[in-house]
C-alpha cells in the first residue's frame, strides 16, 4: 500500500499535550445546534432541579444571579473537532444547586428550553467540574451560544454542555439524551476520543 | 461503526473558485443517508494526523463503494486547501463514517420538503435533492439557495436541469444576474412566499452560523414549528 495523503504536512503539532486526539485549535467560536435558536427572556427564565422522587427546587433569574458566582477559564472541545483554549465564563457551580436537594441518584439529565437533553454521571457535574454559565468573555451569553444560561462541563465534549438549560433531573439510571440517542457516545471524554457509540 | 477505511481520489470537480467536489473510491463503504457526513483523516510523513468532517454530496446507491464530498477551501486552513487542490488524483486518504443521525432526510419521509442553503451549505442538501430526484416522490420540494454572486453557485447545471421537478430559487446577496427580478440582498420574508404549508413536512437549513440563525428566525416568524426545522452550521 502506498503512503497516505502524499504532500500533506500539517501545522498543529505545537499544541500536543493540550489538544485532545483528533482536535484542532480554533480562535473563533463555532456554533453547533440541531435546530433554530430559542430566545428565552430572563424574566421568564427559571432553573429547576428535579429529584428521582419528583421533588423540585427552582431558582428565578434574580435568585440565580444572587448565588455565589465563579469565573472559570477553561479549554473546551467540540466533537466536530475544534478546541478552543482559555474560554472565560461566569456562572454558578452546579454544586450550589445540587446541594439543595436530597438525592441518591448517580446520573443526571440536563434539559433545555428547546427540548434538547443530554445525560451525564452525577460525579461529572459535582465537585467543581460544572457550571451554569450566563456570561462569556465578560458579556452576557448570547442566544446562539446558549444564552441566557447554559451548562459548561469543560472536561467532556461540548455537546454535554447543554445550551438554553432549564433544569437538571436526577435519575437512578443512565438515560441517553438527544445526541446520545443519535449515535454519539454516552460519556464523551475528549482525551479518550469517545465520539461515537463504537468508540 | 467500522473504523478507518482507505479512500482513493478518483475525480475532482471545480464548483466555484474555492469549492470542489471530490469523488473517492472506498472499498466496502456501508452506504449512508442523505445529509450525513464523513470524517477524513490525513497523515503526514512523520505520522502526524489531522481529521476534519465533510458533508456527503450524493446519496448512496448508484456509486456503491464510492462517495462524493464537498470541500470549501478556507484560506489558511490546515486540511481544506490540501484536499481542494493538492491531494493528487489516485492518492489515498482515510475515511470514517457515515456520521450524523439527525440532519438526514430520505424519500420515505412524507410531506413537503423545504431546503435552505447558504453558500457551501448546499452540499448536504444536494444529497437530499438528488435523493428526491431519484425517487418517485411527487411531494413538493423547494430549494432556496443563497449565494453571493452567480459565480458562487455549486451544481449550477444540475440544478438548472432539475428545475422542472423541484422548485429552485437562487437568492443572490451581493451580485444578481442581469435581468434578475430580485435585487441582490440578504434572504428575507418575501423570499419565503408560496412555500409548502408550514404545518407539514420538514425544513433543513445549512450554511454559515449567521445565515442559519437568520433563516431560523425567518422560518419561525413565517409559522414553522421549531420541531420541523433541522439545522447544520458551518464555523
Amino acid at each position: 500500500m502506498g503512503s497516505l495523503s502524499p504532500g500533506f504536512h500539517g501545522r498543529t503539532r505545537a499544541f500536543e499535550g493540550r489538544l485532545p486526539p483528533g482536535q484542532y485549535p480554533t480562535e473563533s467560536f463555532p456554533v453547533l445546534s440541531a435546530g433554530p435558536t430559542p430566545h428565552v427572556p430572563t424574566d421568564r427564565w427559571s432553573f429547576t432541579v428535579t429529584t428521582e422522587r419528583g421533588e423540585t427546587r427552582s431558582w428565578t433569574w434574580d435568585e440565580m444571579m444572587a448565588l455565589p458566582q465563579e469565573e472559570p477559564t477553561v479549554d473546551i472541545h467540540c466533537v466536530t473537532r475544534w478546541s478552543k483554549f482559555d474560554t472565560r465564563w461566569r456562572g454558578v457551580s452546579l454544586d450550589v444547586f445540587l446541594d439543595e436537594v436530597d438525592s441518591s441518584s448517580e446520573h443526571v439529565v440536563a434539559e433545555s428550553f428547546d427540548g434538547y437533553t443530554t445525560n451525564l454521571p452525577r460525579e461529572d457535574v459535582t465537585g467543581g467540574k460544572a457550571w451554569l454559565a450566563h456570561a462569556y468573555d465578560g458579556y452576557a451569553l448570547s442566544p446562539d451560544h446558549g444564552g441566557p444560561a447554559r451548562l459548561v462541563v469543560p472536561h467532556l465534549y461540548f455537546w454535554k454542555s447543554a445550551k438554553w438549560i432549564k433544569g437538571i433531573i436526577l435519575t437512578p439510571d443512565d438515560e441517553p439524551g438527544f445526541w446520545e440517542s443519535a449515535g454519539y457516545h454516552g460519556y464523551g471524554d475528549p482525551w479518550r476520543e469517545q465520539r461515537y457509540w463504537s468508540d | 461503526m467500522h473504523g478507518w477505511r482507505r479512500a482513493r481520489l478518483t475525480e475532482r470537480t471545480r464548483q466555484t473558485a474555492t469549492g470542489r467536489t471530490l469523488r473517492l473510491d472506498v472499498p466496502e463503504w456501508p452506504g449512508h443517508l442523505p445529509g450525513q457526513h464523513v470524517d477524513i483523516r490525513l497523515t503526514a510523513d512523520d505520522g502526524y494526523q489531522a481529521v476534519r468532517s465533510y458533508s456527503l454530496a450524493a446519496p448512496a446507491g448508484a456509486g456503491a463503494g464510492s462517495i462524493e464530498l464537498g470541500v470549501q477551501a478556507t484560506s489558511g486552513g490546515e486540511v481544506s486547501p490540501y484536499l481542494a487542490d493538492d491531494l493528487p488524483l489516485g492518492a489515498e486518504v482515510e475515511a470514517r463514517g457515515p456520521l450524523g443521525g439527525w440532519f438526514v432526510w430520505t424519500p420515505r419521509e412524507s410531506g413537503p420538503l423545504l431546503l435552505v442553503a447558504g453558500g457551501s451549505g448546499i452540499v448536504p442538501l444536494m444529497a437530499m435533492v438528488r435523493a428526491r430526484l431519484a425517487s418517485a416522490s411527487d411531494e413538493p420540494c423547494t430549494l432556496l439557495y443563497s449565494v453571493r454572486s452567480p459565480a458562487e453557485v455549486w451544481y449550477a447545471e444540475e440544478l438548472d436541469a432539475a428545475a422542472h421537478r423541484i422548485r429552485v430559487r437562487l437568492l443572490h446577496t451581493r451580485v444578481a444576474p442581469d435581468g434578475s427580478a430580485r435585487p441582490a440582498g440578504r434572504i428575507g420574508g418575501p423570499d419565503l412566499r408560496d412555500l409548502p404549508p408550514s404545518a407539514e413536512g420538514r425544513c433543513y437549513v445549512c450554511g454559515p452560523t449567521g445565515f442559519v440563525e437568520h433563516v431560523g428566525e425567518l422560518l419561525l416568524t413565517t409559522g414553522y414549528a421549531p420541531g420541523r426545522i433541522r439545522t447544520e452550521r458551518f464555523g
